[in-house]
């Protein structure tokens, strides 16, 4: 039921939570017009980042500000972190500007990550609205790299428009693949569009997946997960095995400000995965 | 195709699940095999709504044309999807196009055929009602986030 880590830094040396540490831009991928991926390696001391999937950092555009954004790189290839960002802000506008040898500083891994242990010898069905693919790619490379740990695993992208899918070579890798079953499908397209239309939760009946013995993760805009999780509920999805990722205004990252809390929990220390069992009173509750 | 056959595909589609013998033999036989090649429309705006329709196989969008900036798709239905009610719903006429984006096979029921049915057996009439209500309100619920534009850059609004 519970997320497999709360801020488990076992393989990171001791740093400082609140000392962010200096990377520099080795690659900048723009995804989509809003959407863009960095690439980073540090500029001294231990050259290798582990997190788990689903943690997230604090990254800091020097003068400018620092965001939470999850890492959206392979958990196997700790060489390189990789976060993708949407430009919707001041901090994430000014990343977006910034080049190949431009620094930035890193604060983290925190938070608790997706229940990839838990969900062994279960089939998996990965839910993403948007931007919510990306804290979900590290389990799949993950489960990619152990397939034979799962069963079925299931993935059901859903974007606003063809133009704002994210790792369009990868899905489109993965969904020629037999490893995973992809469905993709977007709110509104053009003829041209050979894929499904329609909200992402009109996916979940033609998903193929053991609706008694599996996991679902979930990522996106909260308003998708609560119909994301209906949708699984009403076809027997147990709350217990269901997990979903939050966001809320997380600032220290370690559980001191209290700026992200809802209800009892603080989503930086407790989150941003939860077990949706654990916050089903919060979620979506205008009062939070 | 045998009516046989029809019966069949009938029986196993998932929005009949479940309907007796005789309310299925009623319903194949006011159905018949089509088959739509790419681009070939099942439907469009403002036709008489009078067809209803079983996806047995490809993908069918549902379309709007929008002056300015041409056709635009809503949404998609696939295998095992139903799609036109227009038939069921004063003044039965098609509210938007319904074209298949790849070769579709489908079974047609004749909708005016199935309402009149519906009249007169209203054992029949209640089962058919609760599931399009049923679909109706799942489409309305999906057409409700869609609107929300959930994936839209909330900063701009």
């Amino acid at each position: 039921m519970a997320t497999d880590q709360k801020n488990n830094h076992s393989k990171t040396p001791f740093f400082d939570p609140m000392l962010p540490r200096s990377f520099r831009i080795v690659r900048f991928q723009q995804e989509t017009a809003e959407t863009f991926s960095i690439e980073l390696k540090p500029v001294s001391g231990q050259k290798e980042f582990f997190f788990e999937p689903g943690q997230f950092n604090m990254l800091y555009v020097f003068g400018t500000g620092e965001i939470p954004i999850s890492v959206s790189g392979d958990p196997t290839k700790p060489e390189v972190l990789i976060h993708t960002i949407r430009a919707a802000g001041n901090v994430t506008r000014s990343m977006n500007n910034l080049k190949v040898g431009d620094s930035i500083g890193v604060r983290g891994p925190f938070g608790a990550s997706w229940p990839i242990k838990a969900a062994e010898g279960n089939d998996v069905i990965i839910v993403t609205g948007g931007i919510g693919l990306a804290p979900l790619r590290p389990v799949i490379y993950h489960m990619l790299a152990h397939r034979e740990k799962f069963g079925k695993i299931v993935l059901l992208c859903g974007t606003r428009t063809p133009k704002d899918i994210i790792f369009h070579k990868e899905l489109e890798k993965w969904y020629a693949g037999a490893e995973l079953e992809v469905h993709i499908t977007v709110d509104t397209a053009l003829p041209s569009w050979r894929g499904n239309v329609g909200v992402v939760t009109t996916l979940i009946g033609k998903a193929h997946f053991d609706h008694s013995r599996c996991t679902a993760m979930v990522c996106g805009p909260e308003i998708m997960m609560h119909f994301t999780v209906q949708e699984l509920q009403k076809r027997g999805v147990d709350n217990k095995n269901i997990h979903v990722s939050m966001e809320r205004n997380m600032q220290c990252g370690i559980g001191l400000c209290g700026h992200c809390q809802i209800g009892p929990r603080i989503v930086c220390k407790d989150g941003p995965v939860f077990c949706y069992e654990e916050i089903k009173g919060v979620f979506t509750k205008r009062e939070f | 195709m045998k009516l046989e056959s029809l019966a069949k595909i009938l029986k196993e589609h998932p929005f009949l699940e479940g309907l007796e013998q005789h309310h299925l033999d009623f319903i194949t036989g006011c159905a018949s095999n089509v088959v739509f090649k790419k681009n070939e429309f099942l439907f469009r705006a403002g036709d008489p709504g009078n067809l209803f329709y079983f996806i047995r196989e490809g993908q069918v969008v549902v379309e709007i044309y929008i002056p300015g900036k041409g056709p635009t798709e809503i949404q998609s239905r696939g295998k095992g999807d139903v799609t036109g009610w227009a038939w069921l719903i004063p003044p039965y006429r098609s509210t938007f196009d319904v074209r298949a984006a790849e070769l579709t096979r489908a079974i047609v029921l004749d909708g005016t055929c199935l309402r009149e049915k519906m009249e007169t057996e209203h054992d029949l009439g209640f089962i058919l009602m609760k599931r399009f209500a049923a679909l109706i309100a799942e489409r309305l619920e999906a057409t409700r986030i869609q609107l929300l534009d959930i994936y839209g850059d909330r900063s701009k609004k």
